[in-house]
């Protein structure tokens, strides 16, 4: 039996040697963080050596990072405090089911309407602008700093979930203009149910989770060490070259697979995006027919949102982009990551090309 | 131990067979006994309907216990398995069509259509896109016959047998199902499950209605087809007017109970107007049909005008005699009965058969009233909702 081909980094990546080691010492740690003794500080010095290896990875950001269990918990934590908030309707569901959060129209792209921004802050009284930086169903990049300097100007935060695009596209949180972001470790070869969320101004922070003083009283509940060393060994971990390989990768796919079927289209195409996923339409094929076929064929990818139930429902992120319905439902989500190889590419666009000889037989 | 014959499936080993799995013993065994056989089996379930809804529950998952029961199950027999999302398709295809037929004063058959619209068109149109030479389903009723030209029989199981749901499906649709529990009867499905230790060995059998899990399908009605709640008279076949009803759709001819009207005799509902929205009620002789036309037919065998034949004309009763009357031209046919029937409702389908063999059968859509039985014309309702 072939080894499977696993094209789902964006949904969770594998773990990264580097951190599977990191997670298998900080296991072996009795200690709790807030204890005093030798174990405690023990344990202590992996969260706080994390904490450092992050904030170097998200430019050398001052200000303060929170642990946190992953990045709905992240988002939730940056848009807790109420108020107005308006957000681009292609933002992650923990984004969008804030009590408070407005989404704003965005272009055929996915790129936020930054005139309806401007006339939105206008019109009212905003507390906070969420905005991805990388989409996590089309790769498409948004234009945060524009939006932050426009935030501020009408007196509002900018938060930004940066999920997507941490350890694909330079990352600088504090030249980004932005007063909040999250991450996530599993997105990019960490451990899952870990996740960080930096704020600016750690001061002006309400916390979600309050009791005992960790993290500086900003998230009780003791911490998970063994997450949070494998959050910080997989950031640490990615190579410099890394992006612009998963970008070659990216584009292969995407030429290869518009020269084997005439009428296949990449959303987004046009668009800055995230070196790492193609959003990839087999016009006249459901996506969830799709993903199955490529699953049985040992290819993993995915579409659209996945409810619990795992039934596929329709993209709230092509559906705001304008993506024609028949369009949308046929399209599939490829996404790379840095175990993937150009073996694996080549693989995938077998597989794909046969699905597509089969949907032009029946065609016939 | 081998409860299923492959070959007389038309399968092979290692041939992919796409298995509908609803969560329920019966598809579940199929499955296993298909795995077990050394198919390449992959399990679909559909999402139909959203579960909390229908259940009345605010907050509850959109995916029902069957759906998780499905899932368990394929992971205990180790095939992969698929949730699809057809709720739009069988709201449109199935629920939608349910109302409608209440508001017109017929009693519908949802799981045909939805065998006839939603898994033997849809469902077996991934299953071929998925490359599989078969779509298998748990339904007791025999395949007979090589991959093409298969013919439709029922279920050796008689208590069990559900051909007559099966009426709809075209010959280029049975030429790729299959029907593996067609040979079993219930308790040896009971004990493969048992002898695999499926989660769902124990699971009772559902019997309402799958989108109406609380049994009260005039909630749904209601909602989808307000007319259908329309108050009005309740008209006794002598022309007197016994009360009134809260909708047609609250009732099915051949219905007894619930009708609240005080009478010496036994009343029955014999027919509905849907333009009026009159309920008429009559002794059971009232109701009695000689005949019936059948409409949308689908045929698998080719019945001639005389042929004896038995006909099914409501599941939940025995099969009658009687033949086709006039040749069946294009998608209508009409049947008559050998003796008079009560409690033949539009709506339903009418089925025929030839010994095990299912031939056809169509939607019943006009009744015929046996003469000189009651000596009054009952049926101007019936013939009116047509």
């Amino acid at each position: 039996m072939t080894a499977r081909v696993y094209l789902d980094h964006a949904a969770s990546s594998p773990l990264r040697p580097a951190a599977r080691a990191a997670i298998g010492r900080a296991l072996d740690l009795a200690g709790n963080a807030s204890s005093v003794h030798a174990e405690g500080r023990a344990a202590r010095a992996v969260v706080e050596a994390a904490r450092r290896t992050l904030a170097a990875a998200i430019g050398g950001a001052t200000g303060g990072i929170v642990f946190t269990s992953g990045a709905t918990e992240a988002n939730a934590a940056a848009l807790g405090a109420g108020g107005r908030m308006l957000a681009a309707a292609v933002e992650h569901p923990s984004v969008l089911a804030q009590p408070g959060v407005e989404p704003l129209a965005v272009d055929s792209a996915g790129r936020l309407d930054l005139q309806a921004l401007a006339t939105a802050l206008e019109e009212r009284d905003v507390a906070c602008v969420a905005l991805m930086l990388a989409n996590n169903e089309t790769g498409v990049l948004q234009p945060v700093a524009e939006a932050a300097a426009l935030a501020h100007r009408a007196g509002a935060r900018l938060h930004v979930d940066a999920v997507q695009a941490f350890g694909r596209v330079p990352l600088d949180v504090a030249a980004l203009g932005a007063d909040s972001a999250a991450l996530s470790a599993h997105k990019l070869g960490g451990p899952k149910g870990a996740g960080a969320l930096w704020l600016r101004d750690p001061d002006a922070f309400h916390p979600l989770l309050r009791g005992g003083g960790q993290e500086h009283r900003r998230r009780a509940g003791t911490e998970n060490v063994a997450g949070i060393a494998g959050f910080a060994a997989a950031a640490g971990a990615i190579e410099p070259e890394e992006a612009d390989r998963l970008a070659a990768l990216c584009r292969t796919l995407e030429a290869e697979a518009c020269r084997l079927v005439e009428d296949a289209v990449v959303i987004g195409a046009d668009a800055p995006r995230a070196p790492h996923i193609t959003a990839l339409a087999l016009p006249g094929m459901a996506a969830a027919t799709q993903v199955m076929a490529l699953d049985l064929a040992g290819v993993a990818v995915s579409a659209g949102a996945a409810c619990s139930s795992g039934k596929v429902a329709r993209s709230h992120v092509l559906a705001a982009m304008g993506v024609a319905p028949a369009l949308a439902d046929s399209t599939i989500r490829v996404s790379l990551g840095w175990s993937t190889t150009s073996a694996d590419i080549d693989r995938f666009l077998d597989a794909w090309g046969d699905l597509a000889r089969r949907r032009r037989k029946d065609a016939l | 131990m081998a409860e299923i014959d492959l070959a007389g499936l038309a399968l092979a080993p290692g041939e992919r067979v796409v298995v509908a799995m609803s969560g329920g013993v019966d598809s579940a065994v199929t499955a296993a006994l298909l795995k077990e056989a050394g198919c390449d089996v992959v399990g679909i379930t559909l999402q139909l309907y959203d579960h909390g809804q229908a259940a009345g529950k605010k907050g509850a998952c959109c995916a029902g216990q069957d759906i998780e029961d499905a899932r368990n199950v394929a992971d205990a027999i180790g095939i992969p398995h698929y949730v699809l999302d057809f709720e739009a398709r069988f709201k449109a295809a199935v629920i939608d069509d349910f109302a409608e037929s209440y508001a017109a004063g017929r009693t519908p058959i949802p799981c045909v259509r939805c065998n006839q619209r939603v898994k033997f068109r849809d469902l077996l149109e991934v299953a071929r896109e998925l490359g599989a030479v078969a779509l298998a389903t748990g339904h007791y009723a025999r395949r007979v016959g090589g991959r093409a030209g298969a013919e439709l029989w029922r279920a050796r199981d008689a208590q069990k047998d559900q051909s007559y749901f099966l009426f709809a499906t075209t010959q280029d649709q049975l030429d790729f199902v299959r029907f593996p529990l067609g040979a079993l009867d219930k308790a040896t499905t009971r004990a493969v499950a048992e002898r695999l230790a499926l989660p769902v060995a124990q699971k009772p059998e559902s019997q309402d209605i799958c989108f109406v899990p609380t049994g009260h399908y005039s909630n749904i009605v209601g909602k989808l087809a307000p007319r259908a709640m329309r108050k009005g008279a309740i008209l006794h076949v002598d022309g007197r007017q016994l009360g009134e009803h809260a909708g047609i759709g609250r009732f099915t001819v051949g219905q007894r109970r619930g009708l609240k009207v005080a009478e010496g005799e036994p009343l029955y509902v014999v027919g509905l107007d849907a333009e009026e929205a009159i309920v008429h009620v009559g002794p059971r002789a009232a109701g009695l049909t000689s005949g019936l036309t059948v409409a949308d037919c689908n045929w698998l065998g080719r019945p001639a005008a005389g042929d004896r034949l038995a006909i099914k004309h409501r599941y939940n009763e025995p099969a009658v005699t009687g033949r086709l009357a006039a040749p069946a031209i294009g998608e209508s046919a009409r049947l008559a009965f050998d003796e008079p029937q009560a409690g033949v409702a539009p709506g339903q389908a009418a089925v025929l058969y030839a010994g095990e063999r299912l031939l056809g059968g169509g939607w019943i859509e006009r009744t015929s009233p046996a003469r000189g039985k009651a000596g009054i014309e009952p049926h101007a309702a019936t013939v009116l909702g047509a």
